[in-house]
């Protein structure tokens, strides 16, 4: 309560309008606005469902046509083909391919609905950090920063990528995908079929698709075939046969024609999960030695059966981009660094930390699992207003400065009312800070707020003169 | 009220973020997760060098922990194959387990360490593990030209 009627009396002291309490709703009075999970401002072209559970690229691609083809031929083979197998041969025969169709589901499934090892974009102050170190190592005047950075792994050099969008350094084999407008670590390939990009997660589930899905295609070809051979080799003859069975040719000609390309795309993979290697890589021809220079692959352990089992059989990295947690509320840590300027937790003990220190005030914050879980690295067009007034630098540096602030908002597919309100509270917060010179901002560890439109206003603040 | 906002407004300038120092990652080995052990010059006057060297020595180690390719991981590995992947569903990986013990190791040395310091260690997972975020806190109430120095550090460099 404490802190609601501080946040009445600091605009009032300061002489200036709180366009905030008639937008945000201070603790104590009625909240309105529900939590909201980081997945629902996510600024990557996702698709997200189940409430931040399932992910996919916002372009499904042809993923519809693959379970179809699947769900197809695979329902023609067990209603057509099956019966008669099983009284001619045995009753194994629908097993087996249960147990593949099975496997074919879930790992397609679970490649499309993963995330393939999305790297959340650079906070505003790392970003600038960058921008620093770079400008540091040059003249002073500004340019824009150098594209790539040559680093030494295993002994060989190799270039890192600035990342425009992330607004970070690419990690080794990183790559940004322009169709989910992320950088996904270990990239292999953006795969319409699946309708999801093919990375450090989800390509072991990727690879057993592909090698189930030949096994599948195998077994229903050879079992067609078959079935027609033994129905051929009655009296009646193979037009009989057909005629009895038209759903064979069916499943012949759908299985003819992928089989070839599902064999040898498995091939494929197979040779690069046992040279270590990502689809990206061998198409660029990364690490191939007609290039004259001498390089290798890196990250290859020079045995195919460890680069299998590594690739295959390794830990399973977690999901950096935390798409279930909370973002924090609204009008709390927001109406904290633009107005009191106090640490989230703080609200709760005001009482005390009136008279504490900022050594017990840390060591409190310390203890608060509020910090861990304020922070959300997939807000990258917010910016944490005390650095503004003491890197300035930010204003021309952090791009892209006219972005409409609704785009950090509603970037995901999920288009809310809150992105509308949320982009007013971003220009209602802009001129709040125009007219609050005096205030020096410190905020949270992880800081944020929906308000991009402070970096153009940064030169026009009379904070602590720079330069 | 207008005392509380006095004392509150001096604690707010007591307790002002000053300048946040990114330790970035260190490719040398690959692209297993490990971080630079460099000490950064913002940091010089704040904390001593062995301390911080410490630290991020312990966490490389549990990342390198974390990412080891070994029997366990193998074996974790072939039966989620076995499984179709549907382990993953209903266990905690090794991976999630050690990142566990580092968030509840970054909680211990804030509050031994960097907090009396007038520093807050930022857990990497919170940043996708591209950094170790790092923020110094000046503590105006003590050093009174303490915000002053850090400006000026900052704007100089």
């Amino acid at each position: 309560m404490k802190n609601c009627e501080y946040q009445q009396i600091d605009p009032g002291a300061l002489g200036t309008s709180n366009t905030r309490t008639s937008t945000t709703l201070p603790c104590g009075r009625k909240n309105s606005q529900r939590p909201r999970r980081k997945w629902e401002v996510f600024p990557g072209k996702n698709r997200f469902f189940c409430d931040g559970r399932i992910m996919m690229g916002r372009q499904c691609g042809v993923l519809p046509l693959t379970i179809g083809l699947i769900l197809i031929t695979s329902g023609l083979f067990f209603t057509f083909d099956c019966p008669f197998l099983v009284h001619h041969l045995t009753v194994f025969i629908p097993v087996i391919g249960g147990v593949l169709f099975v496997f074919v589901i879930i790992t397609l499934l679970q490649t499309s609905f993963t995330d393939p090892g999305i790297l959340p974009r650079a906070l505003p102050d790392e970003a600038v950090d960058i921008e620093r170190q770079i400008d540091n190592s040059g003249s002073s005047t500004y340019r824009p920063p150098p594209r790539t950075k040559e680093i030494l792994i295993n002994d060989q050099v190799v270039k890192l990528k600035y990342c425009f969008t992330c607004k970070m350094f690419r990690p080794p084999r990183t790559s940004h995908c322009s169709l989910c407008d992320n950088c996904v670590e270990r990239f292999d390939h953006h795969c319409p079929w699946v309708g999801n990009c093919v990375g450090k997660r989800n390509y072991r589930f990727f690879y057993a698709f592909i090698v189930s899905l030949s096994f599948l295609t195998s077994f229903i070809f050879g079992c067609v075939i078959t079935h027609l051979t033994l129905r051929s080799q009655g009296v009646n003859g193979i037009i009989q046969a057909i005629q009895d069975s038209p759903a064979s040719i069916a499943e012949l000609v759908i299985c003819f024609f992928s089989i070839w390309s599902i064999l040898g795309l498995s091939g494929f993979h197979t040779y690069l999960v046992a040279s270590n290697l990502t689809t990206n890589e061998d198409i660029k021809g990364s690490w191939s030695s007609k290039r004259g220079e001498e390089s290798g692959n890196p990250y290859t352990y020079n045995n195919i059966f460890t680069n299998c089992c590594v690739v295959l059989c390794g830990p399973m990295p977690p999901s950096l981009i935390d798409r279930r947690g909370f973002l924090p509320p609204d009008d709390a840590p927001q109406t904290v660094t633009s107005d009191t300027e106090l640490p989230p937790f703080m609200s709760k003990n005001d009482a005390n930390m009136c008279t504490q220190g900022t050594k017990e005030l840390l060591e409190s914050m310390a203890h608060s699992s509020v910090i861990q879980s304020t922070c959300a690295p997939g807000t990258p067009k917010t910016a944490p207003v005390s650095q503004e007034s003491l890197l300035h630098t930010i204003s021309i540096t952090v791009s892209p400065p006219n972005r409409p602030p609704s785009t950090g908002c509603s970037g995901h597919q999920a288009l809310r009312p809150i992105d509308v309100s949320c982009s007013q509270k971003g220009n209602k917060r802009a001129a709040l800070h125009t007219h609050k010179p005096m205030l020096r901002v410190p905020s949270p560890p992880c800081s944020l707020g929906h308000s991009p439109i402070i970096l153009s206003d940064a030169p026009d603040m009379g904070f602590i003169p720079l330069n | 009220m207008a005392t509380e906002f006095h004392n509150l407004q001096e604690l707010r300038h007591s307790a002002s973020l000053a300048n946040k120092v990114f330790i970035q990652r260190d490719y040398t080995d690959g692209t297993i997760c490990k971080f630079q052990t460099k000490f950064p010059s913002e940091l010089d006057s704040r904390i001593e060098r062995t301390l911080f060297e410490d630290t991020v020595k312990m966490l490389n180690n549990y990342y390198a922990e974390a990412e080891k390719i070994g029997g366990q991981s193998y074996l974790e590995g072939c039966l989620a194959c076995l499984t179709v992947y549907l382990i993953f569903l209903c266990i905690e990986t090794r991976y999630e387990k050690v990142l566990k013990k580092i968030s509840w190791y970054i909680q211990e040395q804030n509050e031994k360490v960097y907090a009396p310091r007038g520093l807050l260690i930022t857990d990497p997972i919170e940043r996708g593990m591209r950094v170790i975020e790092i923020s110094v806190y000046e503590d105006h109430g003590s050093s009174g030209s303490s915000s002053g120095s850090s400006t000026t550090s900052s704007s100089g460099r």
